[in-house]
């Protein structure tokens, strides 16, 4: 829809302040970013992991008394979907070295790496091959390649400044110095990164960096990779077996406490199957599809912390959960397009971000968390009240798209910006000349599952990578840095879990003590409302029609 | 969510999903449609954001004879519409080593022969939903333009509605990721700072710096901080910070 004649009075201010904003840029003057010191503030009142009653201690399993949200909190005080007694873990449906369970980023470097290593790989996917938050980043993947201008050194250093300085040391120490090889890898795969005519990789800023170091494919970065890499892993069939509409929902353990395989479901046929494992790799992704307080959210539709819910009854503990990253720029108009993900690339390109004056109020490349707590402070009627308001009734800020033609050309925005012009343009909305309304949506799961630096975790044989596990970005990620953390992480869990397998005897026979226990401690534990979980998908169907819909008992795979 | 806003809640529209009709707000896009409807999708639904291809949607609207693509998640309903989602379509796909290739259009022949029996019929470009023009890097693939075909498909989403569409059975979009992929890698120059930088890595360049970061107090990196050099926004890669210790 393109905007109407209300939003198209008020844009009017924003093309009267334009002119004397792009002279400034121009001039290296930028809004003045917040001191460290005037951050927590601001956090504190406007950012929504400070709001009260949204987060409460869980009462079960191996973080027991640990506050995190809600939404994931009503998943790990649940029972399994399927009872655990009734699975037949003699008669493996499926046998293979390595059980990947996703197969998104990480899941597929994980896939390419053991492969190379010699490992039978069986990925095991909700969705298709593909279908994750992965294939949705847009701005970038950082890397400290730029010799004699950056290093592995600052990439550190903006890391835990971003993340609350509470990151795990090696796991930042991990990533910033495989990142170069990492990119390197993928290059030689064959991903196409904007590039001079020399080779060099376009670079640019991120919210939070001192360097630029974010490296691109126009503004469709995770997607060129994803493309890429699966593409990759079709050229070996013969090592990769991909099961595609069967997402895992528990995970097996041998009578030593080792990872034995898993337990999927069948979407299409109803039918639960073992997949039979010598070490498996935990790379679900995360959660935004949980809708952490209402949030509109950026995420993929499979995003429901299934990884988190399995490996947690299997006794491996999380941390960083705590904070919820909120991305500050998703889409709040038009309705259609609501919670998409509006790259943090339009800021390091240059575009203010402006009230309903036109005036600029926050600087345009704080840390995520900053940004967004802003943004939320200047349109709530509790902060300034200054927000643009929708014809749906809510508010967003303008985010100056049109400034960047300004700053480098007509045509940039077409060109730098291919996916986010083509979204806009099925709306009559034509970003290169017209600013775009947004507000934060819910974007990234900062916390995970405990993992150390060869993405081992507490379970012997059972790794996790990317955006299930935690520690690697504290408590606040910056932009480029999952992309890179599915990198270099899945390539990681890859090579370690191959290694594992060489090193390790098959254990005894699998079971599902643990699922057992855990339903009987929440059982113990007196939660009132009886959930069941992983939640798989989430339901978007009308509610009208769900009352209608009585039958409970299953009849073939007529529910 | 499938909440439609008040103001449509009474006027609701009729589209007919594989033939079958549901009544629906006519402010959603198809994919929001179908769940206001009780759906609850498995297969045709994905990153809900218009990049994955997994709801490649043909469409036909009243009152005219030409058969519509859209993406389910991006396009808006329209009342009397006849839609089928198509979330696969059956795709040959040949293996290769990309390393032991040159990135030549022989290549791209040899392993897709098929290309030289497009007839040019357009039907490709009419069908992407991405509005790519299919039918020009095809052209493009058979005078072993490879750099030409990389360029025209980057937007791709793999959907495979063009392959749906086309009468010499072509499978369009493996030809083109096989061509990025081969121009990324083989025509464009390789980045040579990417190189140097694995190699000082390798040789412990970083070593003592980043140990002794992550030896530091929270106060002491707090300072560090601080005091970072911020590279200008206009700057290009010739700038060079002041303290040039640690890079």
């Amino acid at each position: 829809m393109p905007y109407p004649e209300s939003l198209n009075k008020l844009m009017e201010k924003v093309v009267a302040t334009r002119p004397a904003r792009v002279e400034r840029k121009k001039n290296d003057e930028e809004f003045p970013p917040l001191k460290l010191e005037e951050r927590e503030p601001v956090l504190r009142n406007f950012h929504p992991d400070f709001i009260k009653g949204t987060r409460r201690e869980i009462k079960v399993g191996p973080s027991k008394g640990y506050a995190i949200s809600n939404e994931i909190v009503d998943l790990l005080e649940a029972k399994s979907r399927v009872n655990p007694y009734l699975i037949n873990l003699f008669d493996p449906d499926f046998e293979t070295d390595i059980l990947i369970i996703g197969a998104g980023g990480a899941g597929t470097a994980a896939a390419l790496l053991a492969a190379e290593n010699g490992a039978k790989v069986t990925i095991a996917t909700k969705l298709r091959h593909g279908d994750a938050n992965t294939m949705m980043a847009e701005g970038g993947i950082q890397a400290a390649d730029k010799v004699g201008k950056d290093s592995p050194y600052y990439h550190y250093l903006d890391i835990l400044g971003g993340g609350h300085f509470v990151n795990d040391p090696e796991l930042v120490y991990t990533m910033v110095q495989n990142a170069p090889d990492a990119l390197r890898w993928l290059e030689g795969m064959g991903t196409s990164f904007s590039k001079y005519e020399d080779g060099r990789m376009k670079t640019m800023h991120g919210g939070g960096t001192c360097r630029k170091r974010m490296h691109y494919a126009a503004d469709i970065t995770g997607a060129e990779i994803m493309k890429t890499i699966r593409d990759e892993a079709r050229n070996h069939m013969d090592m990769i077996n991909v099961i595609e509409f069967c997402p895992a929902v528990e995970i097996a353990l041998d009578d030593q406490g080792r990872c034995a395989g898993a337990v999927l479901y069948n979407l299409e046929t109803a039918e639960y199957l073992f997949v039979k494992a010598k070490a498996v790799i935990m790379a679900t992704g995360g959660s935004g599809r949980l809708h952490i307080q209402n949030f509109m959210t950026t995420n993929h539709y499979g995003a429901t912390a299934d990884g988190i819910v399995m490996a947690y009854r299997a006794g491996v503990p999380i941390s960083f959960l705590h904070t919820v990253q909120y991305h500050p720029t998703g889409v709040v108009f038009p309705e259609q397009a609501e919670g998409i993900l509006i790259t943090e690339k339009f800021r390091g390109a240059g575009a203010n971000v402006l009230n309903i004056h036109g005036e600029q109020f926050v600087y345009e490349r704080e840390p995520r968390d900053v940004e967004a707590a802003c943004i939320i402070r200047e349109c709530s009627p509790k902060g300034r009240g200054n927000g643009v308001p929708t014809p749906t009734g809510k508010f967003g800020v303008w985010l100056d798209s049109p400034m960047i033609e300004m700053l480098k050309g007509e045509g940039t925005v077409r060109k730098e910006f291919p996916g986010k012009h083509i979204l806009f343009r099925r709306f009559g909305i034509d970003i290169s000349k017209e600013p775009m309304l947004i507000h934060p949506t819910l974007h990234y799961q900062n916390g995970g599952l405990d993992i150390n630096c060869k993405c081992e975790t507490n379970v012997p044989g059972l790794y996790a990578a990317g955006e299930v596990s935690a520690g690697i970005h504290g408590e606040n990620r910056l932009m480029g840095n999952s992309l890179l953390d599915v990198i270099v992480f899945g390539r990681i869990a890859g090579a370690q879990a191959a290694m594992y397998i060489r090193e390790h005897d098959e254990g005894g026979p699998a079971n599902l003590d643990h699922v057992k226990r855990y339903n009987e401690e929440v059982e113990a534990a007196e939660i009132e409302e009886e959930r069941i979980a992983p939640m798989i998908l989430p339901d978007y169907s009308n509610p009208e029609v769900r009352k209608k819909q009585l039958t409970k008992d299953y009849f073939g795979t007529l529910s | 969510m499938t909440k439609p806003s008040e103001t449509t809640e009474d006027l609701l529209v009729p589209i007919f999903f594989m033939g079958k009709r549901y009544d629906v707000p006519p402010s959603l896009t198809i994919q929001k449609a179908l769940e206001y409807a009780g759906y609850q999708h498995i297969r045709g639904c994905g990153c809900r954001g218009g990049v994955c291809g997994a709801c490649g949607t043909v469409f036909r609207i009243p009152d005219s004879y030409k058969l519509q693509v859209g993406l389910a998640c991006q396009t808006v309903v329209q009342p009397g519409m006849h839609l089928m989602i198509m979330p696969y379509y059956p795709g040959n796909r040949s293996s290769f080593d990309i390393e032991e290739m040159n990135g030549t259009g022989g290549e791209v022949a040899s392993l897709y022969p098929e290309i030289f029996k497009c007839i040019g019929c357009n039907a490709c470009s009419q069908g992407c939903p991405m509005d790519i023009d299919v039918m020009h890097y095809m052209a493009q693939a058979i005078r072993g333009d490879i750099a030409g075909v990389a360029e025209t498909s980057f937007d791709c989403i793999m959907c495979g509605l063009c392959a749906s569409r086309c009468p010499a059975e072509e499978v369009q979009f493996n030809i083109a990721i096989l061509a990025r992929r081969l121009n990324a890698r083989h025509i464009i120059r390789r980045a040579e700072h990417l190189e140097e930088r694995v190699k000082e890595i390798n040789n412990g360049k970083f070593e003592i710096p980043l140990r002794d970061l992550m030896s530091k107090s929270k106060e002491g990196l707090k300072e560090l901080y601080k005091s970072r050099e911020t590279e200008p926004q206009m700057s290009e890669d010739d700038w060079k910070p002041a303290d040039a210790r640690y890079v």
